[in-house]
């Protein structure tokens, strides 16, 4: 095919789906003009049935709980699949005594003053974001990327010791996949209980209060752990591999 | 808030091209983070903040530091090789 074939092509094509999307968006509701019947139920009961203020939580954790195990395993999956080809491309590069890694240039003294500040206020936001998922926005998603990228900084900072201190491979997977596991068996609690697969058997506490929701602060805790424990793993596959090709280079 | 989602959509209509055009990964990666920082704010005006928090996370964190990291090492594996 002539580029120019190529390029009539994509003019039509893109002509196409343009009026298709003027035409789809033209007939959207207007903004608060909801027309489904189930978020509005949602917003009506997810404070007197499951105490908590945030109903999008409710949704994700409780009522769909199942929709989320799913993402969940999802992201789990793919990022035991990254991890596993990076190792394998890794391969025989590795010394023996990977313990010495004096030939990576030290970090400048701006970015090392910096790390200490903004690491501390960064754990913090993202524990605040995982255990208040119940009642205001965010949750373990959102939170357990914060907090992964908390540790990133710690790495990117004074790499070295993190590389020693946590072993990618060891801790970090532990966490990973005891993240992902913490919410299946949430779910299966739900079906011993007596009820049904995502039912929450778990006391709901008060509205507004840290600990309402039952299973959804639980929910947000391990989904929190397993995203945490996957930005890590990535970044720190991709990192440990630079370390070791700058090892193996001289410096 | 028409005015405001009407500005933010506007950034976002420059700032996607924009996304695209820029060649060098590396400063692709930060212009990235700013139109997701746009995106989110769009997300926000709608009221929808848990998807806002979602976007600045996922565009203005983790996308730029994997691909921060990616692109080191692609680099150190071509210095290596030019040896």
């Amino acid at each position: 095919m002539t580029p120019r074939a190529r390029q009539t092509l994509m003019l039509v094509a893109g002509a196409g789906l343009l009026a298709f999307f003027v035409w789809g968006a033209v007939g959207l509701p207007d903004f608060g003009h909801y027309r489904g019947p189930y978020g509005l139920v949602i917003n009506h009961v997810a404070g007197s049935e499951r105490q908590v203020t945030n109903a999008v939580a409710s949704l994700v954790f409780d009522y769909r709980g199942y929709d989320t195990l799913g993402e969940e395993l999802i992201l789990f999956v793919s990022v035991v699949g990254v991890a596993t080809l990076l190792r394998e491309t890794r391969g025989e590069e590795l010394p023996a005594g990977r313990d010495d890694a004096t030939e990576v240039p030290d970090t400048s003294d701006a970015l090392r003053v910096f790390g200490v500040v903004v690491v501390g206020v960064t754990l913090l936001i993202g524990l605040y974001i995982v255990a208040h998922g119940n009642l205001t926005p965010g949750g373990g998603f959102q939170g357990g990327v914060i907090l992964g990228s908390a540790v990133l900084l710690v790495y990117l900072t004074g790499e070295l010791v993190m590389v020693r201190w946590v072993e990618p491979g060891t801790l970090l997977e532990i966490l990973h996949s005891a993240g992902a596991a913490g919410l299946v068996l949430l779910g299966l609690g739900g079906l011993i209980a007596g009820g049904a697969f995502f039912h929450n058997f778990l006391y709901t506490g008060t509205e507004g209060g840290i600990n309402s929701g039952g299973i959804i602060e639980l929910g947000n805790a391990t989904v929190g752990l397993e995203v945490m424990g996957a930005t890590i793993l990535m970044a720190s596959e991709l990192l440990e591999q630079l370390l070791v090709v700058r090892r193996g280079s001289p410096a | 808030m028409n005015v405001l989602l009407g500005i933010v959509l506007t950034l976002l209509a420059i700032a996607a091209p924009a996304v695209v055009m820029v060649d060098d990964p590396l400063r692709q990666s930060m212009v990235l983070g700013f139109y997701g920082l746009l995106l989110a704010s769009a997300f926000f005006i709608l009221q929808a903040p848990d998807v806002a928090l979602s976007m600045i996370v996922v565009s203005s964190v983790l996308i730029p530091a994997l691909v921060l990291l990616a692109l080191g090492r692609i680099r150190h594996l071509e210095s290596r090789d030019d040896e």
